[in-house]
């Protein structure tokens, strides 16, 4: 195996050495290629795991809820008629899903599904003393939604609890209703009243969440919100974050309920991300075209250069198929060496984004690190470049008419 | 005993257009045997760089036979003969025609090294061997850059010879070299032909030495003039 193409191995060598300006700046220029790339998915990658964490971290993969009421006319227009009709939106009240208690187990059971939280959601006002805010009222089983947000690990303060007559609270209402951990507030929706003692304060990673958000036990929020035994959604963690549209979809055909993924649910984000992602494939494509005509381009000087060598290999019994491999091996050093050039300068360029750009706090604003797997892909694209750059000018190479360069 | 080599008619055109066929070679007919040492001569533009081109199977007949150790290589394709060229034949041309990136010893052992893929230490061997025996040994890590005309040609005569091949094709081998370079490169053939019995075709101006080979075929507009032995044309 040592000898495995040696001749072909020694000549591209001597060959690309013998050139010495030409392969310093196209290594270089392949170098550059692959550092841009390296740095921008690197980059991008790391914003987008970071935008989704930020926002997956606060939210379900997927909510189902009773579908929204809706006006369905009397009276069905004739065929032949058009009716001009003028209805007013039904108002939208707090319903519960049908028979969430089957349906939980259901959901459970489906490979895809990591959690099942069942949730009564409405709104209502905290008040204390003279103080008084509007709140998004969630009731949960804390175990359960733990599971969807780690709601846990976001407790900044006290411990979390939901016992009967229990909640937890958002950071920012802590601080309107000068509340802290122990007190008592009281909330006041449409139907009732109910008060609660303060276990823990959270910080959602939102401060409008966290302005308003209190959380307190299913039962409680059942009778506050006058749906009792009842359940306005379900929260659903996922597996894979990526499955939730088509699981959505399918959900929604199976079963009477409104399903929204959480891709639906934050579209605007979603749209953003896409065309980021379609940005940097676009980067990385222009790039890897640049990159290729490069090397091609260098090699179509070098074969042209050469033609006397070549003519004297083919006279003393090169094959055709060893000029062939001469060059394509010209061009995967030339792309092999450049991109571990590019790699290295890829990882200097994060090392310099991460100490030299942070956030208000002193902090790097994300991670973005290059991914071992990402760097070895990389160059290994841009190996398989070079390899196709040379294709052209090596045919070019072994088609070269020995005697007629011999002549030269 | 079939010939070393055995051309029959041997025609060649070169297409310069459709309408506008040039033929150099008008039906050539020679036969070499093992171990002679022939000369080519003739006028410039005669034809001879030609016919040694397809001696040396780097170019192809337009029409006519050509038989290598009675085998017939007008119908080969690249592949085949290639081949052909690495079990037959060794070149040296006029302009050395070295690889200038590599040196006087890889230069010689690159037959072996593009046969096989690598160069076993016997090969190594016979290259440094091959080197002492015309002069250089202690030039062979040179780059040709570093080495005179007449080494060059030195070199590029051990690298021709170096798997000892049946027969060794040269064009002008001395044409670039002083008149003293030229007789050392020159003896040198000979003495190689006189230890190995490897038959040479040489293409030369220079009368002083083709009345020095065995045997003189001069080639005049594409056809055979005379061919003979050389004390006839000595004389
Ligand atoms: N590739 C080619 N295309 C067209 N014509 C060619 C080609 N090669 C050679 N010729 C022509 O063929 C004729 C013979 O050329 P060749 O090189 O064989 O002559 P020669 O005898 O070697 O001459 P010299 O002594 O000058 O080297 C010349 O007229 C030359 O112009
Ligand atoms: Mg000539």
């Amino acid at each position: 195996m040592l000898n495995w193409l040696g001749f072909e191995r020694r000549v591209a060598v001597r060959f690309l050495r013998e050139g010495r300006m030409q392969t310093l700046l196209i290594i270089v220029g392949v170098a550059a290629g692959v550092a841009v790339v390296a740095y921008i998915s690197a980059l991008i990658t790391g914003l987008q795991r970071n935008t989704l964490e930020k926002t997956l971290g606060a939210q379900a993969h997927i909510t189902v809820s009773a579908r929204d009421d809706v006006v369905i006319p009397a009276l069905a227009a004739a065929a032949d008629t058009t009716a001009l009709v003028h209805t007013q939106p039904r108002v939208q009240r707090p319903r519960s899903i049908a028979n969430w208690q089957s349906l939980v187990p259901v959901l459970e059971a489906l490979p895809a599904v990591a959690a099942v939280s069942p949730m009564v959601s409405g709104a209502g006002l905290a008040q204390r003393g003279e103080a008084s805010r509007s709140v998004a009222l969630m009731g949960v089983d804390l175990d359960r939604y733990d599971r969807i947000v780690h709601l846990r690990s976001k407790v900044v303060q006290g411990e979390a609890r939901l016992g009967p007559g229990e909640g937890i609270i958002g950071r920012e209402l802590a601080d309107d209703l000068g509340v802290r951990v122990g007190d008592r507030i009281s909330l006041v929706t449409g139907s009732s009243t109910d008060s609660l003692r303060v276990t823990a304060l959270v910080d959602l990673g939102v401060r409008e969440l966290n302005r308003r958000t209190v959380i307190v036990p299913l039962r409680a929020a059942q009778s506050l919100v006058g749906l009792p035994g009842g359940a306005t959604g379900l929260d659903l963690a996922l597996v894979d974050v990526w499955a939730a549209q088509g699981l959505a979809a399918d959900l929604a055909q199976r079963f009477p309920y409104k399903v929204e993924s959480w891709q639906e649910a934050n579209s605007q984000l979603v749209s953003a991300l896409n065309a980021q992602s379609v940005s940097t494939a676009l980067i990385r494509g222009v790039v890897m075209v640049v990159v290729v005509l490069g090397i091609a381009s260098v090699l179509v000087v070098s074969v042209v250069q050469k033609q006397r060598e070549i003519g004297i290999l083919r006279a003393i019994g090169a094959t055709q198929g060893q000029m062939l491999r001469v060059f394509l091996i010209q061009g995967a050093i030339v792309g092999a060496l450049g991109s571990t050039l590019g790699v290295l300068l890829a990882v200097a360029l994060i090392k310099a984004f991460t100490t030299f750009v942070r956030g208000s706090d002193g902090l790097p604003l994300f991670a973005i690190t290059l991914a071992p797997s990402l760097a070895l892909t990389i160059a290994g694209v841009a190996t398989v470049c070079g390899v196709l750059a040379a294709v052209a000018p090596a045919r070019r190479a072994a088609a070269l008419d020995p005697a007629q360069a011999i002549r030269l | 005993m079939t010939p070393l080599i055995e051309l029959a008619g041997i025609h060649k055109s070169y297409n310069l257009g459709l309408a506008n066929e040039a033929e150099v070679l008008h039906g050539v007919s020679l036969t070499i045997d093992r171990g002679e040492f022939v000369a080519l001569i003739g006028p410039s533009g005669s034809g001879k760089s030609t016919l040694l081109n397809i001696v040396g199977l780097l170019e192809r007949l337009t029409a006519g036979s050509y038989r290598i150790q009675g085998e017939e290589s007008s119908g080969l394709d690249d592949a085949g003969l290639t081949l052909r060229r690495r079990a037959v034949l060794g070149f040296v041309f006029q302009f050395h025609h070295l690889l200038p990136a590599f040196s006087a010893l890889e230069n010689v052992t690159l037959p072996a090294l593009m046969r096989e893929g690598r160069v076993t230490a016997a090969q190594d061997e016979r290259a440094r061997a091959m080197l002492a025996a015309v002069g250089l040994e202690n030039d062979m890590h040179k780059r040709p850059g570093e080495l005179s005309g007449g080494m060059q040609q030195r070199v590029a005569i051990a690298r021709a010879l170096v798997l000892e091949p049946p027969l060794v094709l040269a064009d002008e081998p001395t044409g670039n070299l002083d008149r003293a370079s030229s007789d050392e490169v020159f003896v040198l053939m000979r003495r190689m032909h006189a230890q190995l019995h490897t038959s040479f075709l040489i293409v030369t101006h220079d009368p002083r030495l083709a009345a020095r080979c065995d045997r003189v075929i001069e080639l005049v507009d594409g056809r055979i003039e005379s061919d003979q032995l050389a004390t006839v044309v000595t004389e």
